[in-house]
């Protein structure tokens, strides 16, 4: 096991002892235990850095079911690093966060930093892991976590309903991903990404090939909250803020995001892909964008606009793909997408995490998220007020934030998606650039609302549930940070381009790696005149006017009926599905024991005579039947006469009398087939049986007494016909049909020299099969200690007295 | 003969499973009565019938019936017999608490949903 190993689990590890420190320690909060974690895990991150950037990727596998091709492989590239340092920085400074947002005595510590330890493990395995089921084990313990953290206080009902909410989505798109994983590995025979990548140029014809592609894509868009699943992560809300923070906005909600960057060297050729990531981001990118603008509770407004970021993001590794298409990289636009992607979603996760920071100061200070309470904090609040203005300008798109830099390069990526010649992009390429320039205009109407709504205009103390006051300085430091980071990736972005942007964009690209000084190029390079600059002027004018008219065409968002929102048709969806099988089971499963008998008999009609009848079974060969005599014949209109009597009869004591009369009858019957040892037991056991039914006959409770002959239903008479029709017609093909010679003549051949015996059936019975009849002993002593407990154990009688 | 044993087991499952299905429990245990016979039956004339003597090694015969079955269906007689007699005890005790032999009665409490 090596150090990388460690860091990847050591967050699980720590988990283990949490309830321990915090249970031990009250004094002090155990976030600090925590916090230690996170930044020695960064700092450590930190260091691959120069070493992966020289070496390339670094990789360690550790055996854990080597029969399968299953091994825990660590495998640090420029993509993976990326992540995990987001998660461990964006960590820490959660950690922190919470150390001043959670009280100590009401809150159970104790819980909430084993489940982020459980989440921040399972994140850095998802993106560290090499093993397609190594990282699906990991994911789905992200989704896990995330639903004990959804959930956190769970007295809540809307916290349980969003829990829910999310589990089932993320894990129906985890279980599909799953399915894509073993498609994979049934095409090309291994669960390792880099084996996989080094064969996707051979299985790209493959028929399972666009399957595993779609299944893939599902995993990834569940949990990167893509349209139509978006739905559960407004309502992933309810979680504490620092949870909202780091989770569904910084983290877990990129793990889809990651799938498709880390799949894209296997699918990213195929025109499926281009559309289904590009169009389904843009789509994405398009309604959380307008439906954030109607939302009025801050941290709703946030994750509108999270799942509209996600969106981009996915519509810019969609529109990346397409530089595979293209090997002469003198023009390498095509490749700036996939770098627009990565540097935006370190971006968005600097600006996110400390809007939702402040979101949580706000909430804090006020008692309120809602913005028709609140305004004009900025003069009581102007720290927090400060932060709220970097990161929503950098929301926006405007300069000097890094989000102005990302956005610019997304507005180019989409431009050149005009010039594309590969997929019908000349047609449909153009509402590329379209819609991305419409749900800009919408980002930065959501932007301007959430900050001005929250610190501009009327103070009015009177609307909030606390007297607000700036917060406490440690819940300042964490988006203080990030929003520095915010500034200086603005103005200083090629810190990150050579160090961290390159090697991931490398790796989602590795077939482009030789060209890999291109990309040096387009990040550095961000002054000048391009269209870009033009349509984010356009962006400001439009989005001002629409702000400041916003009242008046507020009203288009009513004009979807409730009736087909996704969350409606989604509870709708549910409550059906639930109401459903409930009628389905109270159809079938009517309590009564005759229903049940039906469908069992039924079943073997069906399925015998169908069987019967397909395989051509039915056969009689009268070559080999014995010869029938008058004692036969004699004694099988017995029997029928005894039956009819049993069906026909008024009273139980003559059916009674029937069961007898056929038993004896079939006494005889053994002695025809000359089977003397049945014929005694036969008569034996008859006699007792029909003294047991006399039994029960005399004990019948006296008010039910009325005798009555049974009722004919003709269903029943149709199914018993046929029972014991197939039963015959079973019966004569079986016996025609004989494949080999009895067993029998070794019997009656050592019988008397092996056995020392002349009866052979006893001899069979208690030398030759004699364990049968042990457990034929043993049958009878239970049913006998059966009977003796039910009539002397009277618990309820008992009770009763 | 065995064409006419294997249509009068036919005969006998078919009263049996008619009875099966009726309301009564004591019809229901009087048709896994029948039921058991026909399945003995069976037993003895699938090995084929009245092909030599009883097996029995003092009778000296050219041929014998064959034993295996025989020893099955004793097997199989005793068994049912002792499931019988402990779904009669079963049905008796039912009639003495809760004072009907009609299934369709016999739905256990409302309160279980």
């Amino acid at each position: 096991m090596s150090v990388l190993h460690f860091a990847i689990i050591a967050p699980l590890l720590l988990g283990l002892f949490i309830p321990l420190l915090h249970k031990k320690l009250p004094g002090l909060h155990t976030g600090w235990f925590v916090l230690i974690l996170p930044a020695v895990l960064f700092i450590y991150f930190l260091r691959l850095i120069p070493k992966m950037n020289n070496k390339g990727a670094i990789q360690e596998t550790l055996n854990w079911i080597p029969s399968l091709g299953i091994n825990f492989t660590a495998y640090v590239d420029g993509l993976g690093l990326l992540f995990a340092l987001l998660i461990t920085g964006i960590g820490s400074l959660v950690v922190l966060y919470s150390i001043f947002y959670l009280s100590k005595e009401k809150e159970n510590l104790g819980s909430f930093y084993v489940y982020l330890l459980m989440f921040m493990g399972a994140m850095l395995g998802v993106v560290l892991s090499d093993n397609l089921i190594v990282l699906y084990a990991f994911w789905e313990l992200t989704s896990f976590s995330s639903f004990l953290l959804i959930g956190f206080w769970y007295e809540r009902e809307r916290s349980r309903y969003g829990a829910q909410k999310s589990m089932l989505i993320t894990v129906f798109g985890g279980l599909a991903m799953l399915g894509g994983f073993l498609l994979l590995h049934i095409m090309t025979g291994s669960f390792s990404v880099r084996e996989i990548i080094a064969l996707s140029g051979e299985i790209s014809s493959d028929p399972l090939f666009i399957t595993a592609l779609v299944l893939v894509l599902l995993g990834a868009f569940t949990k990167s909250a893509q349209f139509p699943f978006h739905i559960w992560l407004p309502d992933a809300m309810e979680a504490p803020t620092p949870v909202s923070a780091y989770l569904h906005s910084a983290t877990m909600v990129k793990a889809g995001i990651y799938i498709v960057a880390r799949m894209s060297p296997i699918f990213a050729e195929q025109a499926t892909w281009f559309w289904l990531v590009g169009g389904i981001g843009l789509l994405t990118l398009l309604w959380g964008s307008f439906n954030a603008v109607k939302q009025t509770d801050l941290k709703a407004i946030l994750a509108f606009s999270t799942v509209s970021q996600l969106g981009l993001i996915m519509s810019l590794l969609g529109v990346g793909a397409a530089a595979l298409h293209f090997t002469e990289l003198d023009n390498n636009i095509y490749m700036a997408a996939t770098v627009a992607a990565v540097f935006h979603l370190i971006n968005h996760a600097t600006f996110k995490g400390s809007l939702f920071m402040v979101a949580g100061i706000v909430d804090h200070e006020t008692g309120t998220r809602d913005i028709r309470k609140l305004g004009g904090l900025m003069q009581v609040m102007p720290i927090t007020f400060t932060i709220a203005l970097i990161g929503t300008f950098s929301m926006a798109g405007l300069p000097p934030f890094n989000g102005f830099l990302s956005k610019e390069m997304f507005l180019e990526s989409m431009v050149d998606v005009l010039s594309l010649n590969i997929f019908q992009l000349s047609t449909w390429g153009v509402l590329f650039p379209i819609i991305a320039w419409i749900a800009s205009v919408f980002t930065f109407i959501y932007s301007m609302i959430l900050f001005f709504k929250t610190f501009t205009g009327k103070y009015k103390p009177e609307n909030l549930p606390q007297k607000p006051h700036e917060a406490p300085i440690g819940m300042l430091i964490s988006p203080v940070v990030l929003a520095a980071l915010v500034i200086a990736f603005g103005l200083f972005p090629n810190v990150l381009s050579t160090s961290i942007i390159e090697p991931a964009a490398a790796s989602i690209m590795p077939g482009l790696i030789d060209a890999g000084l291109a990309f040096d190029v387009n990040i550095s390079f961000w002054h000048g005149f391009t269209p870009a600059l033009f349509m984010t002027i356009g962006i400001i004018l439009i989005g001002i006017l629409l702000y400041t008219t916003l009242p008046k065409w507020k009203k288009i968002y009513g004009l979807l009926p409730k009736k087909f929102t996704l969350n409606n048709i989604y509870d709708n969806g549910l409550i059906r599905t639930e109401s459903g099988s409930k009628q389905a089971t109270n159809l079938y499963m009517t309590g009564s024991i005759r229903t049940y008998m039906l469908y069992i008999f039924i079943a073997f009609i069906g399925i015998l005579g169908f069987t019967l009848v397909k395989k051509n079974a039915f056969i009689i060969d009268t070559s080999d039947v014995a010869p029938i005599g008058l004692y036969e014949i004699v004694l099988t209109l017995i029997i029928v006469a005894a039956s009819l009597t049993i069906l026909m009869a008024k009273s139980r004591l003559t059916s009674i009398i029937a069961l007898g009369a056929i038993g004896y009858t079939v006494a005889l019957f053994f002695l025809l087939f000359r089977a003397p040892d049945l014929v005694l037991t036969q008569l034996v056991i008859e006699t007792i049986s029909v003294a047991l039914f006399l039994l029960c006959f005399y004990h019948l409770p006296k008010l039910n007494r009325k005798e009555e002959r049974m009722k004919f239903k003709l269903t029943n008479a149709i199914v018993a016909a046929g029972v014991g029709i197939v039963v015959t017609l079973i019966a004569l093909s079986a016996h025609s049909t004989k494949i080999f010679d009895s067993i029998a003549q070794y019997y009656i051949d050592n019988t008397a020299e092996k056995a020392a015996g002349g009866n052979m059936v006893n001899v069979i019975l208690v030398d030759f099969r004699g364990f049968d009849t042990m457990f034929e002993i043993a049958v009878l002593g239970i049913a006998a200690l059966g009977i003796y407990g039910m009539v002397r154990l009277r618990l309820s009688r008992r009770k009763s007295e | 003969m065995e064409i006419l044993m294997s249509i009068l087991i036919g005969l006998l499952f078919a009263s049996a499973v008619y009875l099966m299905l009726s309301k009564s429990l004591l019809r229901i245990i009087i048709g896994t009565g029948l039921l058991s016979h026909g399945a003995h039956l069976m037993l003895l004339t699938m090995a084929g019938l009245k092909r030599g003597t009883v097996p029995l090694l003092g009778e000296n015969a050219e041929a014998y019936t064959d034993p295996i079955p025989q020893a099955l269906v004793l097997t199989a007689i005793v068994i049912s017999f002792g499931v019988t007699a402990f779904f009669l005890v079963v049905a008796y005790r039912a009639y003495q608490e809760l004072g009907t032999d009609n299934i369709d009665e016999m739905r256990g409490t409302k309160t279980d949903d």
